[in-house]
């Protein structure tokens, strides 16, 4: 067993985490504040290369390994949730329905520009009325000629919605299979679509600072060249797409718990009360105890979830254990950090105000806590 | 032009330095080690030399074996290559010693400027440039803030706490770049895709032709070594209204012999 990290990966962990704290932190709760995206800082976030971490050099990527871009969503979520979010949406959700499913002209098309930064791609499958339970959807897809017709709406899309916006992956039904089931298909959308519109939702408890948007799609007409890849592979490429993405979504637990509990730290050794540093008290001592085991267990599980996925090895079931874990775990984390920063920690002007705020989505978001465990649990043969 | 760095590898500032009170060393298991920031600096520097005027970035350092992590950074910033002097005669060298070795070597090298940091955030003697500049009789400029390279001539602004100087030089010349001159950029991730390309030639003393007992004993000795006391917590300035505040500020200054 090693538990070593590679050199490039520890020098991934330092560049990031360097740059977030120069870069992101000054910024982060203002635009947070604001409910506002900023697409300067999404581009420089692309000129140091976190966007397409994991693809080929062929297409503009930095042809890295899943547990280097992992180690660079916690880094980044570490200072800031919103920002995390930009990035793993970015690449599992955008990025990489397209590249691992996407034909060579629709790759070399798209994948370019949003893996130098310089644009952003949504990924839809949540409904109004399917969200767990995807086979709900009514979107549809009808062919027409060589074209395609597609009506429906979409809720809750990340980075769809935003001026960096160069098209979305939008899930559709057409058709049904042999078992009676709906047959699913993916299309590509362009923002500038006859009949497509992208409304940013604002009012936001949580990662205000990304951009989420609801789509509608009112006869929406596409040429056959946008499907991703063959009629009917749509069910199959959501399901790989979520693998991924739940590992991004626990690096954002991972990195969120990290930054709390070093807040909470920091602040219990510095605050005095009855004479001496907070910290000093076993119930304080205790609870920055449990946020750091917790924090080991979370990163070990995640990793071991990457490495699982980098071995070529079936990693869906501790990719969910790795979702679940990291976000409930940093559930845990931010209760004591905001709980060991008494009053102050219910203010604006401390960060850890917004970190409790972010964790919610986490608990919510490419899978709630309960479909994670029915995952699980299906995987134990329960 | 091209143009040579000198690189040290110093202990993380973030990390808690630990003493080995016997020893009279700092405790270097649990460090986090990476490229000086002021050298970072002088890596930046060469980089946009080598970007207006063309010529390459060649990195060098004289230490131990994990020195290797702090070339690689500067080879991600954007340098062509980088050469490791690592050796077990080099741990009894002070800098007059360090300097030989490092004169030797770029004395085999071709370049027009060579670029170090101010200070190595570890042991702070700003001792390296000046020593190594003195062994190849080359001109030396401290706390570089500014330069320019016109026609063979280099001209500079040197930045102490009481002046500013311009100065100007010939070429080859030794600078050692101060906080300021530039603002060092982000290693990418391409970049140090890029990096793991790019070769790290390892040299010995006797590769570069140097006799270990040649080299000069060291005159000093480190006797002991400890860890300042932590700062002070900070003092609040009561007043209520910011004209009071100043006020009792500048009074407590005052009264500290600050003001
Ligand atoms: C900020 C944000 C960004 C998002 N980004 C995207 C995106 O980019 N793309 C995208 O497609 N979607 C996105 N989503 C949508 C997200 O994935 C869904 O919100 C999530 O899957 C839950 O669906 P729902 O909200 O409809 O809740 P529901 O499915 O209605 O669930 C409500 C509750 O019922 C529980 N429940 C449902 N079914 C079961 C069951 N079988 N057993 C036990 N309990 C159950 C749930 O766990 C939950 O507690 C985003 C959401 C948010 C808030």
């Amino acid at each position: 067993m090693d538990f070593e990290l590679s050199k490039e990966q520890e020098m991934i962990r330092r560049e990031v985490r360097k740059f977030a704290k120069k870069e992101i932190q000054p910024l982060a709760a203002a635009l947070d504040e604001k409910e506002e995206f900023s697409p300067e800082l999404t581009k420089k976030m692309g000129e140091i290369g976190l966007f397409g971490m994991f693809v080929s050099e062929m297409y503009g990527g930095q042809a890295m390994d899943y547990l280097s871009y992992i180690i660079a969503v916690e880094e980044i979520a570490r200072v800031d949730g919103s920002q995390a979010a930009t990035i793993a949406a970015g690449n599992s959700l955008g990025i990489g329905p397209l590249y691992y499913f996407g034909n060579e002209s629709q790759k070399k098309k798209y994948l370019p520009k949003l893996c130098a930064g310089e644009g952003l791609w949504g990924f839809g499958l949540t409904e109004p009325t399917a969200g767990s339970d995807a086979g709900g959807s009514k979107t549809t897809a009808v062919q027409d000629g060589d074209d395609w017709v597609i009506n429906g709406s979409k809720i809750f899309i990340t980075n769809a919605a935003c001026s960096m916006t160069l098209g979305v992956t939008v899930q559709t039904v057409t058709g049904s299979r042999p078992s009676g089931k709906p047959e699913y298909t993916c299309f590509i959308v362009e923002p500038d679509t006859p009949g497509f519109k992208a409304v940013p939702m604002h009012k936001k408890m949580m990662w205000r600072s990304s951009n989420t948007a609801e789509l509608y799609f009112d006869k929406v007409r596409v040429p056959g060249e946008n499907m991703l890849g063959q009629k009917g592979d749509g069910f199959h490429q959501m399901l790989k797409t979520l693998d991924g993405g739940r590992l991004s979504i626990g690096a954002m637990g991972l990195g969120g718990a990290q930054g709390a509990y070093e807040l909470a730290l920091k602040y219990a050794k510095e605050r005095r009360q009855f004479d001496q540093p907070i910290s000093k008290f076993q119930a304080v001592a205790f609870k920055l105890a449990d946020c750091a085991m917790e924090i080991e267990c979370a990163r070990n599980l995640l990793y071991k979830a990457c490495w699982l996925r980098n071995q070529n090895k079936p990693f869906a079931k501790e990719a969910a254990m790795g979702k679940l874990y990291c976000s409930e775990a940093m559930g845990r984390v931010v209760d004591r950090a905001v709980q060991i920063h008494g009053g102050y920690g219910l203010m604006k002007e401390y960060d850890v105000e917004r970190f409790y705020r972010d964790q919610k989505l986490l608990d919510i978001g490419e899978g709630t806590s309960e479909i994670q465990r029915l995952v699980i649990s299906r995987h134990i043969g329960c | 032009m091209d143009t040579i760095v000198l690189i040290k590898q110093v202990p993380d500032t973030e990390s808690a330095i630990e003493v080995d009170a016997q020893a009279a060393r700092i405790v270097e298991d649990n460090l986090n080690w990476v490229l000086n920031p002021y050298d970072e600096i002088a890596v930046e520097e060469a980089l946009r030399i080598k970007e207006s005027l063309g010529g390459t970035v060649t990195l060098l350092c004289a230490g131990p074996k994990r020195s290797q992590d702090a070339l690689r950074s500067g080879l991600a910033m954007g340098a062509d290559q980088a050469i490791l002097i690592t050796d077990p005669d080099l741990d009894g060298c002070d800098t007059r010693g360090l300097a030989q070795v490092l004169a030797a070597c770029i004395k085999t090298l071709e370049y027009g400027l060579i670029l170090c940091g101010q200070r190595a955030v570890d042991d702070d003697l700003q001792l390296t440039g000046a020593s190594v500049a003195h062994e190849l009789d080359i001109p030396y400029i401290s706390d570089v803030t500014h330069q320019e390279i016109e026609d063979q001539t280099l001209r500079c602004r040197q930045s102490t706490d009481r002046a500013h100087m311009k100065i100007k030089s010939p070429l080859p010349a030794l600078i050692a770049v101060q906080r300021g001159l530039n603002e060092p950029r982000y290693i990418s991730l391409p970049g140090m895709m890029k990096a793991k390309k790019k070769p790290i030639d390892t040299k010995t003393l006797s590769d570069l032709g140097l006799e270990p007992s040649a080299l000069p004993q060291p005159n000093i000795r480190i006797e002991s070594l400890k860890v300042p006391s932590s700062k002070r917590a900070g003092e609040m300035i009561p007043g209520e209204s910011p004209e009071e505040q100043a006020a009792n500020l500048a009074t407590r200054l005052r009264e500290m012999d600050l003001l």
